[in-house]
Formats: C-alpha cells, sequence, structure tokens
C-alpha cells in the first residue's frame, strides 16, 4: 500500500470521499436538522423551544415572557423557596457551564462539603442529620436537576408554608401535585419539579 | 423492584428488535438492486457502487474517506468563528481542533471542550453530526466486511464494496432510525431550534441564560450511532438533551440495538442463524453481568462519601436515580458510546471500575456499531484457536481454516488496543503535562488517567471529567491513541477479511468444533474475561481497586 501506486489509489478515493462527504453535510448537516426542526417546531413547538414557563406557570415561546424552562433548575436561595440541590454548574445552575463536581467517592473535599451542607440544612430545617436524603447535599450531574426528592421537599414544607403563611397541608398539597412519580411505575425515580413548585406557592400564596 | 423492572423492559424491548432490524439489515447489505436515490447519489458522486472490492481496495476506500473527514473538520473547527451559527464561538485551537476531528471521525467523541462554550450551532449540526453519521456506518462497513469474508464461497478475496456498504448504512438503517427517534424526543422535551443562548429573569429575580441549538437531531444519532459527544458539557444528564425517564429509557434502547441487532444480521449472512444466537449470547451475558454490578455498587452506595450522604448521588440526576444511572453508565461503557446520564468520575468505586472494564473488553458487549461485532468475531477465532490446540487439530470457524496467517492477525488484534491503553498511560501519568490534569490524587487520579486512554483507545468518549483534557498535552496524547485504536484494529480485520474471503468452505467433520453450542458460548466469556483480565489487571489494581478497598 505504501508505493507510488497505493499513494495514487489512496488520493483518487479520497476525492471520491470528498464528494461523498459534502454530500453527507448537505444532507445529513443541514437538510435532516432542518427537516426535524420543522417538524418539531409544528408539532411540539413548545417543547421544542426549550418547555418554558411564566411566573404563574403558564407555557410560553418568548424568552421575554419566561421565568425559566421547567426542565431547567434555577439557583433559589433564602427561606422563602424551596431551595434546589447544590450545583456545580457555574456558580450554580448556569447553563453557559453545565457540570457536575466530578469528585471522587473518597475524595476529602466531597466529604466536607457533604457534612457543611448537612450541618446547615439541619439547622435551617430543624431536623436531625439522619433525616436529610442524599440528594439534598449532593450536586447533580448536569448542575441543572429541575428536581428534588420528595423527601427533601417534604423536609422542606414546613418553613415555606411559615414563610408564606400558608398551611402545612396546602404545602404538601402543591408538593404532590408537583411530583412525578415513577414513569409507568417502575421508570426513573419519583421526583419534585422545584420551579414548578415554587411557583404553585407564590400562586397560592397570591390567591 | 423497579430497577429489575426497568432492565427486564429493556432486555424485551431489545429481544422484539434483534430479528426484525438484524433481518432488514442483512437485506441492506446482500440486496443487488440500489434506490433510486442511491443510484442518483452514485451518478454525483462518479462512484461504481457494484466493484466488488479486494480488501485492500476497501481499507484504501476507508482510510481516503476518514482522512478526508478528519481533515475537512479540522477546517471546521479553525474555521468556525467565521461561519455563520457560531454565536461568537472562537476557532478551535489548533491541538483541540486535531483531537475533536479525529475524535468524531474515529467514532469516540472524546469531548475536550464544554460543547455550550466551544462549539456554534453550525459546526455541531454540520461537522460533529454528520460525522456521527458517518463513522457509525464505517464500523458497521468494516463489520460487513468482515462477515463476507467469513461467509464466502466463491474463494475470490472480494469483501464487497466500500462507497455501497457507507451509503446503504446511512441511507436505508441510520437516518430513518435517527429521524422517528429525533422526532420522538422532540415530542419528550428534548430541544430542536437555532436560538443563541437567551437571558431569562428567573422566579427569583436572576438572570439566568438559557440555551438552544439543533439538539435533537444530534441527540438521535448520537446514540444510535453509539457516538455519544453531548450538544451541551453535561450530555445526556443535561435536561435538554434527556429531559426524563422516557426519554432516558428511549437512547438507553437506542445505543443498544444496532449493535445486538447486527449479531442477527451476521447469523442471516452466514446463513446459519445458530452462530448469530451464539454471539448474541456472549454479548448479553456479559452485559447483564455488568449492568448487575454496575446497579447493585450505586445501589449499595460504598465508600466515604456517599456512605456519610446516605446514597450515591453525587453526579446522578434526581428524575433518573441510581438504577436508571447504573443501567445508563453499563450501557454506554459496554457499547462504544461513551454518552453519559451520570457523572462516572462520581461513581462509586466498585462502580466506576465496571465501567473501565467494559471498555478494556474491548466494547464487544454489545459493542460500536459494527465494532462490537467484528471485535467479538475476532475474539471467536481466537477461542476456536484456542480449542483446536486442545484437542490438536486445525482450527475452523464457519467453514473456513484458522492458520498461521489468519492467527498473526488475530494476535496482532488482541495486543493493538492494551499496547495503545498501556503506553498511552504510562506515558500520561510520567510527564508533567499529563499529571497536572488529574482533579484527584493517589488511586482516584490514576483511575481519570486510565479511564481517559482507555476511553480514548476504544474509542468510547465518556471520561472521569475531572480530568482536565484540554491541555496540547492531553489533546495529542489523546488524539493519537484514538486515531491507532480505531484504525489500526480496522485494518487487520479487514486484512482478515480478505484471507478468509480466499479460501473454501471447508465441510464440517466429526473433529469440528461446534460454534453455536452453549460450551462455545462460555468458552468465548471465558476467553474474552481471561484475556483481558490477564492484561489488565496491574493496572486495575493500582486504581480502582486499591480505592475499593481503602
Amino acid at each position: 500500500m505504501f508505493n507510488l501506486q497505493g499513494v495514487r489509489a489512496l488520493g483518487r478515493q479520497s476525492l471520491a470521499g470528498l464528494r461523498t462527504l459534502l454530500l453527507f453535510t448537505v444532507v445529513l448537516g443541514i437538510a435532516y436538522p432542518l427537516v426535524v426542526w420543522g417538524i418539531g417546531q409544528a408539532a411540539f413547538g413548545w417543547r421544542a423551544d426549550g418547555s418554558l414557563v411564566t411566573t404563574t406557570g403558564a407555557h410560553t415561546r418568548s424568552f421575554a415572557d419566561a421565568a425559566g424552562s421547567s426542565l431547567i433548575g434555577q439557583d433559589f436561595k433564602g427561606n422563602k423557596w424551596f431551595l434546589p440541590r447544590p450545583s456545580a454548574a457555574g456558580t450554580g445552575y448556569d447553563p453557559l457551564d453545565t457540570y457536575g463536581s466530578n469528585y471522587g467517592p473518597e475524595d476529602p473535599r466531597l466529604v466536607k462539603l457533604i457534612k457543611q451542607r448537612q450541618a446547615e440544612i439541619s439547622a435551617r430545617e430543624h431536623v436531625a442529620v439522619s433525616a436529610i436524603p442524599p440528594d439534598a447535599v449532593t450536586a447533580s450531574a448536569s448542575g441543572l436537576d429541575p428536581a428534588i426528592s420528595p423527601a427533601y421537599a417534604a423536609l422542606q414544607a414546613a418553613r415555606v408554608a411559615r414563610e408564606h403563611g400558608l398551611t402545612l397541608t396546602s404545602v404538601q398539597r402543591l408538593i404532590k401535585e408537583n411530583t412525578t412519580g415513577r414513569a409507568l411505575g417502575f421508570l426513573g425515580d419519583p421526583a419534585v419539579n422545584v420551579l414548578m413548585l415554587n411557583i404553585a406557592i407564590t400562586q397560592a400564596h397570591g390567591s | 423492584m423497579p430497577a429489575l423492572l426497568q432492565i427486564l423492559v429493556l432486555v424485551l424491548a431489545l429481544g422484539l428488535c434483534i430479528r426484525p432490524l438484524g433481518d432488514y439489515m442483512a437485506r441492506v447489505y446482500t440486496s443487488p438492486k440500489h434506490l433510486r436515490v442511491e443510484r442518483g447519489a452514485y451518478r454525483l458522486l462518479r462512484i461504481d457502487p457494484d466493484a466488488d472490492q479486494r480488501w485492500s481496495t476497501y481499507a484504501v476506500a476507508l482510510l481516503g474517506f476518514s482522512l478526508v473527514s478528519i481533515l475537512f473538520l479540522y477546517a471546521f473547527g479553525r474555521l468556525q468563528q467565521l461561519l455563520p451559527l457560531s454565536l461568537g464561538d472562537k476557532a478551535l485551537p489548533a491541538s483541540g481542533a486535531f483531537n475533536t476531528a479525529i475524535s468524531f471521525a474515529t467514532n469516540t467523541d472524546w469531548q475536550w471542550y464544554s460543547g455550550e462554550a466551544a462549539t456554534g450551532h453550525l459546526i455541531q449540526m454540520a461537522g460533529l453530526a454528520v460525522q456521527n453519521f458517518a463513522s457509525a456506518a464505517v464500523g458497521m462497513a468494516v463489520a460487513v466486511a468482515l462477515i463476507r469474508g467469513i461467509a464466502r464461497t466463491r474463494a475470490d478475496g472480494r469483501v464487497g464494496n466500500f462507497w455501497s456498504d457507507l451509503v446503504r448504512t446511512v441511507v436505508r438503517i441510520l437516518l430513518p432510525l435517527a429521524f422517528v427517534a429525533a422526532i420522538v424526543l422532540v415530542a419528550l422535551g428534548v430541544v430542536q431550534n437555532f436560538a443563541s443562548p437567551h437571558v431569562v429573569h428567573t422566579l427569583a429575580g436572576q438572570a439566568q441564560h438559557l440555551t438552544g441549538g439543533p439538539v435533537a437531531s444530534q441527540e438521535a444519532i448520537k446514540e444510535v450511532g453509539t457516538n455519544g459527544g453531548g450538544f451541551y458539557n453535561a450530555n445526556s444528564a443535561h435536561p435538554y438533551e434527556n429531559p426524563g425517564p422516557f426519554s432516558n429509557i428511549l437512547e438507553i434502547f437506542l445505543l443498544l440495538v444496532i449493535p445486538f441487532s447486527l449479531t442477527r444480521t451476521f447469523g442471516v449472512m452466514v446463513k446459519d442463524k445458530r452462530q448469530g444466537w451464539a454471539i448474541l449470547a456472549v454479548m448479553s451475558t456479559i452485559l447483564i453481568t455488568s449492568i448487575g454490578l454496575l446497579t447493585w455498587a450505586e445501589m449499595a452506595g460504598h465508600g466515604t462519601a456517599p456512605q456519610l450522604a446516605g446514597g450515591a448521588m453525587e453526579g446522578k440526576e434526581v428524575r433518573f436515580g441510581t438504577a436508571a444511572s447504573a443501567l445508563f453508565a453499563a450501557a454506554t461503557t459496554g457499547t462504544s458510546t461513551g454518552s453519559v446520564n451520570s457523572m462516572h468520575d462520581s461513581l462509586t468505586a466498585s462502580g466506576g471500575g465496571v465501567t473501565m472494564f467494559n471498555m478494556m473488553l474491548g466494547e464487544v458487549a454489545p459493542g460500536g456499531t459494527g465494532s462490537g461485532l467484528y471485535g467479538l468475531l475476532v475474539l471467536a477465532i481466537l477461542s476456536v484457536f484456542v480449542a483446536g490446540l486442545m484437542v490438536g487439530r486445525t482450527p475452523e470457524y464457519l467453514g473456513k481454516k484458522i492458520r498461521g496467517g489468519e492467527m498473526k492477525l488475530v494476535a496482532t488484534y488482541i495486543l493493538t488496543t492494551p499496547a495503545i491503553v498501556l503506553i498511552g498511560g504510562a506515558i500520561a501519568v510520567s510527564f508533567h503535562g499529563g499529571l497536572v490534569g488529574l482533579e484527584a490524587s493517589g488511586p482516584h487520579g490514576l483511575s481519570e488517567a486510565v479511564y481517559a486512554v482507555t476511553s480514548a483507545g476504544n474509542n468510547n468518549g465518556s471520561a472521569f471529567g475531572g480530568l482536565t483534557s484540554g491541555t496540547p498535552f492531553w489533546n495529542i496524547l489523546l488524539g493519537m491513541c484514538m486515531l491507532l485504536g480505531r484504525f489500526v484494529p480496522m485494518l487487520l480485520v479487514l486484512g482478515l477479511a480478505g484471507r478468509l474471503a480466499t479460501q473454501q468452505k471447508v465441510p464440517p467433520s466429526a473433529g469440528t468444533l461446534p460454534t453455536h453450542r452453549p460450551l462455545f458460548v462460555g468458552l468465548l466469556i471465558g476467553v474474552t474475561l481471561v484475556v483481558v483480565g490477564l492484561t489488565y489487571i496491574p493496572v486495575l489494581s493500582l486504581a480502582p481497586i486499591a480505592e475499593a478497598l481503602k
């Protein structure tokens, strides 16, 4: 293969390869995504545009009207909100820098962070450290996790109810309404959407 | 219980698809007829799709196409700031463009960069996603050439036509599958738009940049073609790539369906379907074992941090939980995909060890599109050779004698990837340029380095993400690992296909080892585990095993 004839053959085949690649680029690289875009926009426009919601939880396709995406977590801080999981995306929930912490299971920095987070949550929610679920003290893979576990939501219910002057049962009802169970009963894990829950809380508070 | 049920449903769904898809693919690769669009394409490209090529011609065509792909992608990366839809992203640095061009043209999809920060929409869809199709098709073409070499009875040394295999794979298999999958993914919430990052004012009054992009179209072929390169840095953990439990199980299904179905295609093309089932049995046994081990490891959650937190949720998403994350991790490393829905760096020590071992097996359970099948067929030939030695007869596989010439190619194939991985790993930890990239120290730091070269050498593309790999040192080292780890084995397989295609079939005799019985399935599993185990146990014991025992 490494003689002159071989080099010529490689050159000839590479030219055929170049023509093929250019055709692929037009068909697979331009036409295919455009067709998927066309069908997606026509049939599932809201989802194709990022599942945006307004402050009242209504669907919107305009970034200007949106208070966020129902799929993307937000960096809620302060006692009046249901708080999300720790995030390693940028300074927290930054879609321009998505990632996990990538700390290994024996990493002393991770051990320290978990202890610190447990102490904070224990003080804030007045619960024993043993009652705190794992998702509350660990960073997600994307740094944009929109959800917390039902256990972590339940832990925060009393505080949020107090802050908003709502009854505990009404807050617990809102948690339930914003919980997705396992799909079909066995796929994935039960999850509470933090943004949608906080929207529901502000709506309940306002009414 | 839910953990078991979702594995069961996945197995069931795959089980239902293997026969029809495998039969269909066999027709694609054996039909003498061209579709009308294909005929038009061949005319436009000035290609003769009917020339039955020798292995060397087939290999030169494959190398020519891949070479052009790499150069084209390199130029794309270096010039992206001049092109539309770049979102203001700058040109990739030279070593970075080198790495990425090789990475996507070799079906690896190792990513040193962060998608949302470094690559605009155009390079993603017209550069990277095109290679997601093309590199998958190249892998399948090599597998089909090997099948033809085994199946040929005319002894004319011909293994098919590379261009027709390439075009047919794209037109008749990958594009239809990816198209349907992409639409379903949009319906489930994966985005498909051309928006640049927009600021929204969040409920709590902060600013958050929401990103867009033609994600669904790329996500579909990323899984179907066992590529794994995420549109975003967080890959399939990103809610816009993988919004929920349904999209999650769909993506796992998509990345397994072609590699498994190709076993049926093999059985049909060699005119003995039992041979395909035997290969399928080997793949399934290994994959199901590793799914079991990984699920156990993550749900048990051993290790200091998981124990303290009460569960191994670091680097995992709540909507998937530990079970669906472990399932994804096993599937993505058992194939050559490398997309992730959890951060492998944060898996438990034993869980991370299983993902590494999966890749070290050479990704044969079920492996990448095409590469998994040809990898396992090479191991099958090694197994009949080992069995032949035991009884003192010339070994044969499906009527083809396995002699010295064939065994030289097989032995070189078996040694190539471990040599790349171990030498690459030794280089990485011997130089300052390699060590500065490691995020952790001690055994976990070694795991990061070994995972990277294993992933590159086996064309997987997943990472222990703590590694900062965007430096010239790592970009070039891993680029070379990917390049050699892809094309050296491919050339050896094509050479083997050529040799087998020159042989007449010999009828089975009393001394022939039947290669469709459980005995052979067991032997093949054993050979696979022993060969790989002996090669890698020293380095594994210094890295994840040392960490797990700590």
